[in-house]
């Protein structure tokens, strides 16, 4: 047995990107710099969306013979795209509730990972957690039947959440007895719970009777949000602002949320002070995953936007709701508001990037661009202050935003 | 170890044989971790002997190659109970605690080969199709390349001490690169030079928000990586949707035997008969060995990697070192990600690299950050991937979900389990700021 000492230090724990408190002109820095950084956003998918389009781009070959014919086929192209982005989003009082109902599991797994962040973890597995979810959330959906809505729903998200947060607290469990680094952790988990989906939907447990393909019955009515009639606003867009005030009042006002975000700010002060580390960890990495489980219950306990009937699990029913939830957190900057509005502006660009799918046949992965883009400059406050002098001159001290962001 | 007991290692010679050793609490809690392990592996070996029926055939060369070997052919039930018995052994071994380092290591070697004899018959024994030794060799080769070349990308960032969470994305992005270049001009040439190209560009962009803009190494990573995401899905769907003809007709590289050697029984196709890409990985590996641990270059980088702001003091241009090192690891993402589309399938498809970059990620913290070493651990995983392609068709008594899901159980064991106490450059993902 060799007893020799080796310095014990495995990848760099994440430091959570969250601020701290700033005084009133940082903070004002900081909202135009998150400003800007959706300009640039959509500046550079417009450039994009120019450049790999071959017609309007074979209309530049002859730029400087007739500027204004590649000008202005650019122009139509991306005002027609953007406007219907923006009419899918908040054009009218259906597409707004729509953004409230793409918003809604984004919220709830956008707090997941967020909550994961302030405990100094980075969770890149809400997208598995919701498959669990899902899967829980849709089999008791459709196997419980004759229950009023009011208990069924409940029962459905409870169950839900804790398949979530038990593939949430793996992760945990892993990363605080072995050192595991998280990110690759829950990324594996990831593809592991996507390949269990897969298997689950060919047994009988959650197979459609007489199906072959993999879908599930269909849910219940009665485990169905209720919408209000007429659009898309569902009691999941409720739910996960409930979500956002418990999570705050968790981190904010209680004292395992204290140490949740004490471990996260500086483990070892946190062991110093008699707090267990380990447990911390799972428990926060729990309480991650069952968001993100109740994110993805909530994509098949949702009724269908179009028809308003309820939906049946299948392979693609969560989306891409756990990555788009990295990008919501890391927007959100951790904080259950911030996470909030973050969930808002991209459940918008979600429903408006349909639209524009529909309308101006521009494929909606632009907006996963956007969203990217957004958070990319968004995280580095240095780069857009560096873009954009006017910003930089009006404090002393052009880099202390580069200082902090090394500390 | 009831007692702990005092050893002064300072003392010089052996210490006295009434001392015990101490063993550190990591490395009991390993230990034990691995001891277990295997016991579970080993007893499920157990259960899995009262449903094995039949032989297992396993040939060691498929039906064209020139010399034809024999089929080994083991009785599935005998051969699976021994496996295990050698499993059970291996794990008793570990959680004893009562042999030195050399005997458990031997002991983790028997376990593994025991391991993988064991599953593999489990697997093939009653089933009418073969086992083709040859092809799951050959194969893992073939699925080792992107990680071989990922493992080496991450050894050249993080031995800089730039944390590389974006070899996925890099990965993607020169797999389009590479495919939508090869449809256009139907030059392989031009389309590896296009993915190496794109690699790079991914890699700059993440040493350009690390080394200037000071954000977070592995915040920019996961996003890096969503970028990759949403731009190579975008264009895919733009330009691949509107004319598949044109934009997803990618040439593919053939396999280059090579004269003489790709004739040794065995061996010869396994080794000397896959494509320039799987050749040009394993050159890679002496090559980046050499540039890190024996050229000034490496040293510097080595030395930015651990401590930058010593390296400062000598004069050495951390921030311009550092970049070359992450571009050039760059370069090499760029080669992985080429096997994804013209070193293999040809077509792209989004979100095709499955999670390949965090993989060959593992394999660069269980080849502790040493090139060589991690190119192996690769070989392991590419294996380990094989491994589901090669039994799938056989039949075997696992749902294919589950063969699937081999190399992501393997690479969380992987971390988790096996790894023990590994040693990151020691500024890994720290930011360097000129004082």
């Amino acid at each position: 047995m060799s007893e020799e000492l080796v310095e014990e230090k495995m990848m760099p724990a994440t430091p959570a990107p969250v601020p701290a408190r700033a005084p009133a002109s940082r903070r004002w820095v900081s909202l135009v710099v998150t400003l800007i950084s959706f300009v640039l956003a959509f500046v550079t998918g417009a450039i994009v969306m120019v450049v790999a389009d071959p017609e309007v781009l074979g209309k530049f070959a002859y730029f400087f013979n007739a500027p204004g014919d590649a000008l202005g086929a650019s122009w139509d192209k991306i005002s027609t795209a953007y406007s219907a982005l923006l009419r899918g989003s908040v054009g009218s009082w259906l597409a707004i509730t729509e953004t409230t109902a793409q918003a809604a599991p984004l919220i709830c797994a956008g707090l997941g990972v967020a909550l994961a962040f302030r405990a100094g973890l980075f969770n890149i597995g809400a997208q598995g957690q919701a498959i669990w979810g899902a899967i829980f959330g849709a089999w008791i959906g459709f196997t419980i039947k004759g229950l009023p809505w009011f208990i069924h729903i409940p029962i459905a998200l409870a169950l839900a959440m804790v398949f979530g947060a038990l593939w949430g607290a793996i992760a945990g469990f892993l990363k605080a007895k072995t050192g595991a680094h998280e990110v690759i952790v829950t990324i594996m988990l990831n593809y592991i719970a996507l390949y269990m989906l897969q298997f689950l939907l060919t047994t009988p447990m959650l197979q459609q009777p007489g199906r072959s393909d993999p879908i599930s019955s269909v849910v219940e009515f009665s485990a169905t949000m209720p919408r209000l009639a007429g659009t898309r606003l569902t009691l999941g867009f409720f739910i996960a602002l409930a979500a956002a005030v418990a999570v705050w009042w968790l981190l904010e006002r209680t004292t395992l949320g204290f140490r949740i975000r004490a471990v996260g700010l500086n483990p070892h002060a946190a062991a110093t002070a008699g707090m267990s580390v380990s447990r911390t960890t799972i428990v926060a990495m729990a309480i991650a995953g069952s968001l993100a489980g109740l994110a993805g219950a909530q994509a098949v306990l949702t009724p269908t936007l179009l028809t308003g009937f309820p939906t049946q699990l299948s392979l693609g029913i969560v989306g891409t709701v756990g990555f788009d939830a990295i990008t919501v957190a890391l927007l959100g900057r951790s904080r259950p508001l911030g996470v909030v509005l973050a969930g808002l502006l991209f459940g918008a660009l979600k429903a408006g990037g349909l639209t524009m799918a529909a309308e101006a046949q521009t494929p909606s992965d632009l907006t996963n661009l956007i969203q990217a883009l957004i958070v990319l400059f968004v995280a580095a406050p240095a780069f857009v202050l560096w873009l954009v002098p006017g910003l930089r001159e009006k404090r002393p001290g052009a880099d202390i935003t580069a200082k902090a962001a090394t500390a | 170890m009831s007692t702990p007991v005092i050893v002064n290692n300072t003392a010089a010679g052996t210490p006295p044989p009434a001392l015990r050793k101490v063993e550190a609490r990591e490395n009991r809690i390993q230990r034990l971790s691995t001891g277990v392990l295997l016991a579970v592996i080993g007893l499920m070996l157990v259960w899995g002997t009262f449903g094995t029926a039949g032989d297992a055939k396993i040939a060691l060369s498929d039906a064209f190659d020139a010399v034809q070997l024999p089929t080994i052919v083991l009785p599935g039930a005998v051969t699976v109970a021994l496996c295990a018995v050698l499993v059970l052994g291996a794990a008793l071994a570990y959680l004893s605690g009562r042999f030195n380092k050399r005997a458990m290591t031997i002991a983790g070697v028997v376990g593994g080969v025991a391991l993988l004899i064991g599953f593999i018959t489990w697997a093939a024994a009653g089933s009418m199709a073969v086992f083709t030794m040859t092809n799951q060799l050959q194969g893992t080769l073939a699925v080792a390349t992107p990680l071989v070349f990922g493992a080496l990308c991450g050894a050249l960032s993080e031995r800089a001490g730039v944390v590389n969470i974006a070899i996925e994305g890099q990965f993607l992005t020169a797999a389009f690169a590479g495919a939508i270049t090869g449809s256009l001009t139907k030059s392989l040439l031009a389309a590896l030079i296009a993915a190496i190209l794109a690699g790079m560009a991914m890699g700059a962009l993440l040493a350009l928000f690390t080394l200037k803009y000071f954000v977070d190494h592995v915040v920019l990573g996961v996003v890096i990586n969503l970028l990759a995401a949403g731009l190579t899905g975008f264009l895919f769907h733009q330009l691949v949707g509107s004319d598949t003809a044109k934009y997803n007709a990618v040439p593919i590289m053939q396999r280059i035997p090579i004269p003489g050697l790709e004739k040794i029984p065995f061996l010869g196709p396994i080794l000397f008969n896959q494509t320039a890409l799987a050749y040009l990985a394993i050159l890679m590996v002496p090559a980046v060995w050499f540039l890190l641990f024996k050229t000034k270059w490496g040293l510097r980088v080595r030395a930015v990697g651990e401590h930058p702001h010593a390296a400062d003091t000598v004069g050495i241009n951390v921030v311009a070192t550092k970049f070359s090192s992450v571009v050039l690891g760059g370069a090499m993402a760029g080669l992985g990600g080429a096997y994804f589309t013209i070193g293999s399938t040809g077509a792209f498809r989004p979100d095709m690299t499955v999670g390949n970059g965090f993989i060959a990620l593992a394999a660069l913290i269980m080849g502790r950050w040493h090139p060589v070493w991690a190119a192996l651990m690769a070989v392991f995983f590419g294996f380990v991937t094989q491994l589901g392609q090669t039994l799938n068709p056989l039949g075997s008594p696992i749902d294919s979900q589950f063969l699937l899901m081999l190399p992501y159980v393997a690479t969380i064991i992987a971390v988790a389990g096996l790894v023990g106490r590994v040693r990151a450059p020691a500024a890994d993902g720290e930011h360097f700021v000129k004082e």
